[in-house]
């Protein structure tokens, strides 16, 4: 095992970072009398796009753990990365010294913790090699953020690395985007996200084909399907949305369906996590118990805390809503397959009785407007667009396409 | 009620329960604004009898051994007195035996009044308060909204003047549960308001223009009323009200029809309103609006209604254009039936 295993489906970015961690590797060892490496390979500052789901901050921690790797067997020419040493083992799983991954369930970044952030990575790496600083939503920064980190990326410390992953280069800011070397993530085939599920996760691999074809290359979706029942009830009730949309009472509720259903994932989020941070951050404060009072002036931290969450749901909310449009939409795209004869893999191949009858009873016009309904309710939504309405003007789109 | 004279025996004067004057009076419950509207009024009846009576309040740190005996002896003036005992189960047992004493064999020319929080603390007192017949006002904390509603009727009939039940009911959801707040709205209408209070007038004081507004040009809307609906839209921006209030009382409006267009047939009144989530009194109002509607009208209304929220939302758009637009779709809409 190498700690490039998760990295589904991406060799040319795979041998890219290799080649940059070897290069690094041999910045620190560098003995001046020895021919130096290609050092242009490495540089400070890196930014992982590509498709949500395609692996950005895996292959950016993969990345991190090969930077800081050890192994013994380096001297003797292997690559790094082996997955095994102290370096490479801390790193992947979070508790390596020298390597602060950032991860954010807000809607935005800050300038107050991009701050502290700058300042963490000003630090001298503890373990001597580099000190690495995952920033795994780089399109939230806002602008004042942005601009606190430009200090930052454009004069880094001279063992500090940057990796920066957004969804695409548009959604980072151009000032910060042009100074970091690009890397794009493309979406990984199906089959190779199945192999990764019954490699590393031991799923069977008849589930784990079903759970590849129906996240649409998104790992983490893939993996969800595949080990939480829950998740996996929830795409069925999506999925017999189209059904439901019959007349006009159908559609309103199948729009409100689609609200509860994301509400009610956004608690069971919010339930597992909340509790314990709010307690974490009492015990911090200096009141232990969970009746105790809190010491004076600092009710405000914990109304920011509180502030905090509130973002965290409605975020939770609107990814929840957003992969059911993505299933939707890929019910519809099955059914458009069908009508034209594509000789393609039916997404919900499990649904195929259903999808043919749709495809039957509706021109492939229908259903590329009922396409369109789906995804004009997904920019909708991105707009701020109270989501039952959006969510109801999408499915009586539905009905009348 | 008449009292029982028997245990009476001492007391200058004999009352009725609901006498203010009577000798002790018991405040029970934790509901601040009643205590204080109990202390009130026994003092403004012994005032309006003397007005020169002395009030004296007391907290149980106030109130050591001796203190109330020092209170309560006659004085060559004989004046009146009003003696309140905030607090009272907080008071300690040695004073507690004092008052216990006092309350078999209480002054002529002293009204006593103990408020008490009526919890099993100091129950010893109350009880002996009550077994010597003390005059008692309830003072309840009211945490149900019914209770809130019976306040606010209450305060009405008590101002001499004729309310709705709509009106107590949108009063009550507009200022929640602090009943000091509750009871300054109402007395603020009371001397505002000519005329029978009903809703109109309390969504003008209470529920905020905003609110109101927004959803009278829903109400036209779906109506069909375009003429109408664009007017007070007008009116309403013109006033300022935001935008997206509009989008979103278009919305429920529309909402509203569709759901009890496709409700289930045949339903109880009562179950139908709870199967929409509506109060009764809206269903028969959606009903009205519903004349007229079709399904097809009512997808058009709602894709209209979520083009103009997005519009309103985003920048660079003309938020009023996109709000008449909105609005002249689904008042169209709500003729796609004839009506
Ligand atoms: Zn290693």
């Amino acid at each position: 095992m190498t700690v490039w295993d998760d990295v589904v489906g991406q060799q040319r970015v795979v041998d890219q970072l290799s080649a940059a961690a070897l290069a690094a590797g041999a910045l620190i060892t560098a003995d001046p009398a020895e021919a130096r490496p290609d050092s242009s390979a490495m540089t400070h500052a890196w930014l992982f796009t590509g498709p949500p789901g395609s692996g950005r901050a895996t292959a950016a921690r993969a990345f991190a753990a090969a930077l800081q790797c050890v192994s013994p067997d380096r001297a003797l020419g292997a690559a790094p990365g082996c997955g095994f040493c102290e370096g490479c083992h801390t790193t992947l799983v979070g508790t390596h010294a020298d390597v602060e991954v950032v991860r954010t369930d807000l809607l935005t970044i800050g300038v107050k913790d991009t701050r502290d952030l700058v300042r963490r990575s000003s630090l001298t790496p503890a373990g001597g090699r580099w000190q690495v600083i995952v920033l795994e939503d780089a399109d939230r920064l806002t602008e004042g953020a942005g601009n606190v980190l430009l200090k930052a990326v454009e004069e880094p410390a001279p063992r500090t690395v940057w990796l920066l992953c957004a969804p695409s280069l548009e959604d980072v800011l151009p000032t910060i985007r042009s100074r970091c070397r690009a890397l794009v993530l493309r979406t990984p085939p199906a089959e190779a996200i199945a192999d990764t599920l019954v490699r590393r996760d031991g799923v069977d691999p008849q589930m784990a084909a079903f759970a590849a074809r129906a996240a649409h290359g998104h790992i983490g979706r893939a993996r969800r399907l595949a080990t939480d029942e829950g998740a996996r009830t929830r795409r069925e009730e999506v999925l017999r949305i189209p059904q439901m949309v019959s007349d006009i009472g159908g559609c309103l509720k199948a729009a409100q369906q689609l609200v509860d259903s994301a509400v009610e994932d956004a608690r069971q989020v919010a339930e597992g996590t909340d509790a314990k941070e709010t307690e974490e951050l009492r015990a911090a404060l200096g009141a232990s118990g969970a009746g105790s009072r809190l010491p004076r002036g600092t009710a405000g931290v914990l109304k920011d805390l509180q502030d905090r969450q509130k973002r965290r749901a409605t975020r939770t909310q609107r990814d929840t809503l957003d992969r059911a449009l993505i299933d939707l939409a890929g019910f519809y795209r099955d059914v458009l397959a069908v009508q034209v004869g594509a000789a393609t893999e039916l997404c919900n191949a499990e649904l195929r009785p259903t999808i043919d009858r749709f495809a039957a009873s509706s021109t492939p016009e229908h259903t590329l407007r009922r396409i369109e309904a789906v995804l004009d309710c997904r920019r909708a939504l991105d707009r701020n667009v109270a989501p039952l309405l959006a969510l109801e003007a999408m499915t009586v789109s539905l009905r009348a396409a | 009620m008449s009292v029982r004279h028997g245990m009476l025996w001492g007391m200058a004067r004999t009352t009725k329960k609901d006498d203010p004057l009577a000798p002790v009076t018991l405040a029970v419950g934790q509901e601040d604004l009643l205590v204080d509207r109990a202390v009130a009024q026994v003092v403004a009846a012994a005032r309006a009898d003397d007005p020169d009576t002395d009030v004296r309040e007391l907290t149980p740190d106030l109130l050591r051994p001796g203190t109330l005996a020092e209170l309560t002896s006659p004085s060559l003036f004989a004046e009146r007195k009003v003696v309140v005992v905030r607090a009272a189960q907080d008071v300690a047992a040695d004073t507690v035996k004092e008052l216990k004493a006092y309350l078999t064999d209480p002054a002529a020319e002293i009204t006593l009044v103990l408020a008490h929080a009526g919890g099993a603390k100091g129950k010893g007192l109350l009880d002996a308060a009550r077994k010597a017949g003390a005059r008692e006002v309830p003072c309840p904390k009211m945490t149900k909204p019914a209770e809130r509603l019976g306040f606010v009727r209450t305060e009405f009939r008590a101002a001499g003047r004729s309310v709705t039940e709509e009106a107590c009911r949108a009063l009550v959801d507009a200022i929640g549960s602090d009943l000091r707040e509750l009871a300054s709205a109402c007395g603020q209408l009371a001397a505002d308001v000519e005329g029978t209070i009903d809703e109109a007038v309390v969504a003008r004081y209470y529920t905020g223009r905003a609110e109101a507004s927004s959803f009278t040009v829903a109400d036209r809307a779906v109506e069909g009323r375009t003429a109408q609906a664009l007017e007070q839209l007008r009116w309403a921006l013109a006033v300022g009200v935001a935008p997206v209030l509009i989008t979103s009382a278009l919305a429920q409006g529309v909402r509203a029809v569709g759901k009890l267009a496709t409700a289930p047939r045949g339903m109880r009144p009562g179950d139908l309103a709870r199967e929409l989530g509506m109060p009764p009194w809206k269903v028969d109002k959606v009903r009205q609006q519903m004349r007229g509607w079709t399904g097809d009208g009512l997808a058009v209304a709602l894709r209209a209604v979520a083009e103009a929220d997005e519009a309103v939302k985003g920048a660079g758009s003309d938020p009023a254009y996109a709000l008449e637009r909105a609005v002249v779709a689904v008042a169209q809409a709500a003729r796609s039936g004839g009506r």
